[in-house]
């Protein structure tokens, strides 16, 4: 694409953009953001300063919740999901496990806002979850099964196991090919799934797509302030940012 | 026992764009309103860290906590039923603005037809078109009588848009201009112009440029951030209850909010209300609120739930057809959809506003010939571009493997350029379908969940079918090289998104034996209380309701106005 970088309104700060853009901040509702931003002391000009993104995401990645065997089995899971190759990084080099390992450790670990009340009843597919468990006990079990599993079929732990053979354990999962008492086989696979992309291509702020590589590989600008001045042209990519380039005011 | 506060002319149930509405036109004139919100207070700076899809998409920051409510489902009679315990199939809006806030402001006004489908369908195809299960009803008002409440919200709100070819007559034009065209959008138009269909540019509650309200309330322009729906505006520019109708009645000095104010029960005094019975949810304190007139904006659950706990209306019984509480819940039919993949085109999906997209009409209400066919209605198509997020937007063409290198490389290879033409389909009532209180799954409090019993029809697996092979001729027109489509719609999953348009189930009409409410939204049964919202609508139409509701509220205030000066029935 030779169009690249043209033109595009780059990462505008939201000061930038505001200074840019010629709003007659009129109303009571700009009032809002807007006007707290505005009235904002000019005490630095950011465009110099160094991105802290990497040195902050270090002190992140430490765990949470798993424990370092689960953490190793979950990045080999989500690196079979979602591989690197010559596009760019897989699961493991975007942070995916350690993006999960937090989420567990969180109210999407504990299903916090969600109706957790018995009585508990099989339902029809279309009622959707009636389980009991939480999603860190599904983590617990699910991940425990996949190395049972791995042993019974290959008599090796999944994570010594070659790309093809953990795909073939992943796919007795999705498929419900073996038998659990505990948790639906597919509905843990696609937890993992779900939470995968999610760990790819959620803000870096949550651990995940690290340096913003998940949305670099398929041109998502992130955060952007304003689509205003491309929305009506043909594609382009525009340099993304994260949330964090927000908190520079 | 209840604390007593001192009594009001008027307290409000639920602060979300019925309620907001019924409090601004109300304060205007004076009267004193206290507006009970069981949620949180909200206001444009919550939104400064609000380009977060995990967070306001996935995680549904804005939405009701399930785990203190939600709702309980089946698909008939038979089955039992069970709760709702993830979101799925729609989103319970919570806070102040209700879901308000985080819709994407597609607004619409229904077709003249939607309003009098009974005796139009009737008159043009007989009797024997309607299925001897299909309980559609008139409205008790026309699309004539209804226009200048939907113009008046569509000022208020500030729409954007152009004419639509195929609807009921304006009163007046769109208050701003369309939003701008994308090239998708443009490919729309002039694949849809060839098959001789009618396009136009999306109504939209996403301005188009800064404007001022005949409320004095201005607002600025659109900046097609693609973090619209589920998300709050970080810039005003959506048209919103906390940004437009709720600083009018906080102005007049008339209006009282309290916010995590959860309403359990209408007061029953003789054949009127005295007001109601909350919980403050930061005490705990049970409160009386007494009051001369109720209003009922708590949205269709709520508003059904409230209305059977306090033995209010008749309850409807699908053995009998009668009563009406509960009656009539119907939905939005979404998933006649087509998608289609382009190799050798990109777009700026990333980009985009709630509301922008195209819209053509052709194939909804009775725009076209239903002789021959064996559903009535339709429903709107529609090409959106509302910013695609990378998490929930990974389309990849059929038989691709949904996890692996082969996933990976093609997700990322259409992340810009797939693209999705949709039927949003009608959703006709039927006998069987309904909402009641559960037997067994209780909320934070103990008081019983709603209940819904709902699956889809034959009425809309073929309607579904048609909408998604005429969105699929579209996209083959457009020039798409894969076009996948809907084939089956199968049953109703309460487990997948498809839309939060919810209606029924306090319906209105002009005959008290089968409606809820009159066409002022006042109970039959109870002069003082109005319930408002798409709980009114007898079944829903081919559009997103917000639009009818908006104009609905603006009437029932008229309708609040006309009862405190005479009292009584005001039809
Ligand atoms: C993601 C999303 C996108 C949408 N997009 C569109 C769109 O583009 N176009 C369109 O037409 N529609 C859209 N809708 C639907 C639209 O938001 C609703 O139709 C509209 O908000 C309904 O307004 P309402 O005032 O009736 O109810 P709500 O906005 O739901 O407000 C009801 C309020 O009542 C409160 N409440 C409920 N019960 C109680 C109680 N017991 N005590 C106290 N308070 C209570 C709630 O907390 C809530 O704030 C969308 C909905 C969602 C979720
Ligand atoms: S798309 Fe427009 S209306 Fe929607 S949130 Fe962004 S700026 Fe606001």
């Amino acid at each position: 694409m030779s169009e690249e970088h043209k033109e595009s309104p780059e990462s505008i700060s939201r000061r930038k953009f505001i200074r840019n853009t010629g709003f007659t901040v009129g109303g009571l509702a700009v009032g809002g953001i807007l006007g707290s931003l505005l009235t904002r002391q000019d005490k630095d000009s950011n465009n110099g300063k160094k991105d802290t993104h990497a040195e902050a995401g270090n002190f992140n990645e430490a765990l949470m919740y798993f424990t370092p065997e689960q953490f190793r089995i979950t990045e080999a899971i989500t690196e079979r999901i979602f591989p690197e190759d010559d596009l760019g990084p897989g699961a493991k080099g975007l942070g995916v496990a350690y993006y999960i390992d937090h989420q567990l450790a969180g109210d999407w670990g504990f299903n916090a806002r969600e109706y957790m009340q018995a009585p508990f009843f099989v339902g029809e597919k279309v009622q959707g979850y009636q389980g009991r468990l939480k999603r860190r006990n599904i983590f617990d079990i699910g991940l425990r099964e996949i190395q049972n599993h791995s042993m019974a079929v290959y008599k090796k732990n999944f994570t010594d196991l070659k790309g093809e053979e953990q795909d073939a354990i992943l796919k007795d999962f999705e498929g419900d090919k073996i038998q659990l008492t505990t948790i639906s086989p597919s509905g843990f696979f696609q937890m993992l799934r779900s939470a995968t992309l999610e760990g790819a291509y959620s803000d870096p702020l949550y651990g995940g797509n690290r340096n913003m590589d998940g949305w670099k590989m398929r041109k998502y600008p992130g955060s952007q302030m304003a689509y205003t001045t491309i929305i009506d042209k043909d594609f382009q990519e525009v340099k993304p940012q994260s949330l964090k380039s927000h908190m520079n005011h | 026992m209840a604390r007593k506060l001192p009594k009001v002319d008027v307290v409000i149930i639920g602060v979300g764009w019925a309620g907001g509405i019924i409090a601004s036109e109300l304060t205007k004139k004076g009267l004193k309103v206290v507006g009970l919100e069981k949620g949180k207070e909200r206001k444009t700076e919550d939104y400064f860290m609000v380009h977060d899809e995990l967070r306001y998409a996935l995680r549904y920051e804005m939405m009701q906590d399930l785990s203190k409510e939600t709702i309980t489902f089946r698909s008939n009679e038979k089955i039992r039923a069970l709760p709702m315990r993830q979101y799925g199939s729609f989103l319970i809006g919570d806070g102040l603005g209700g879901s308000g806030v985080h819709w994407n402001g597609q607004t619409f006004r229904f077709l003249p037809y939607d309003f009098q489908i009974r005796s139009q369908t009737i008159e043009k195809y007989g009797p024997n078109k309607i299925p001897a299960d299909m309980t559609i009803q008139d409205w008790g008002i026309t699309y004539d009588e209804l226009e200048p409440y939907y113009d008046t919200f569509e000022k208020m709100a500030g729409i954007s848009g152009e004419e639509n070819p195929l609807a009921g007559k304006r009163s007046s034009k769109y208050p701003t201009p369309a939003l701008k065209k994308t090239k998708a959008m443009e490919l729309f138009t002039d694949a849809a112009k060839k098959l001789k269909l009618h396009p136009y540019v999306q109504p939209a509650a996403n301005l188009s440029e800064s404007y001022t309200n005949p409320d004095g309330i201005s607002r600025a322009a659109c900046q097609y951030c693609g973090y619209c729906e589920r998300f709050g505006c970080e810039y005003g520019a959506k048209g919103d209850p906390v940004v437009t109708v709720i600083p009018v009645a906080l102005k007049t000095g008339n209006f009282e909010i309290r916010t995590h104010s959860n309403v359990r029960r209408i007061l029953k005094t003789g054949d009127k209300t005295s007001g109601v019975i909350y919980i403050d949810e930061t005490t705990g304190e049970e409160i009386e609120q007494p009051a001369d007139i109720v209003v009922l904006t708590g949205f269709v659950f709520s508003n059904v739930k409230l209305l059977l706990l306090s033995n209010i209306g008749t309850p409807y019984d699908p053995n009998t057809g009668k009563g009406s509480v509960g009656k009539n819940y119907a939905y939005q039919v979404r998933k006649g959809n087509a998608v289609g993949f382009f190799d050798k085109k990109k777009f700026n999906n990333f980009a985009g506003a709630g509301a922008l997209g195209m819209i053509l009409d052709d194939y909804n209400g009775d725009n076209f010939d239903h002789t021959d066919l064996d559903f009535i209605h339709g429903g709107m198509i529609i090409l959106g571009q509302t910013g695609q997020r990378p998490i929930q937007n990974n389309t990849v063409p059929k038989g691709t493997p949904s996890w692996g290198p082969e996933f990976k490389k093609t997700s990322l290879k259409y992340a810009n350029s797939v693209l999705t033409v949709g039927g949003e389909g009608s959703s006709m009532a039927f006998r069987h379908h309904f909402l009641d209180l559960d037997p067994v799954y209780k909320d934070e409090y103990g008081d019983p969940l709603v209940r819904i019993t709902y699956d889809f029809e034959d009425q809309d697996r073929n309607m579904a079918k048609f909408l998604a092979s005429k969105c699929a001729d579209i996209l083959k027109e457009m020039g798409a090289d894969q076009v996948d489509y809907m084939q089956e719609l199968g049953p109703y999953d309460v487990a997948s998104y498809q839309s939060t348009h919810n209606t029924g189930g306090v319906i209105m009409g002009s005959d008290p034996s089968t409606s809820a409410v009159n066409s002022y939204l006042q109970m039959w049964e109870m002069d003082n209380l109005f319930v408002v919202g798409a709980s009114a609508f007898p079944q829903n139409a081919g559009y997103n309701p917000t639009g009818t509701v908006g104009a609905l509220a603006y009437r029932a205030a008229e309708g609040i106005l006309k009862y405190r000066d005479a009292g009584g029935q005001v039809v």
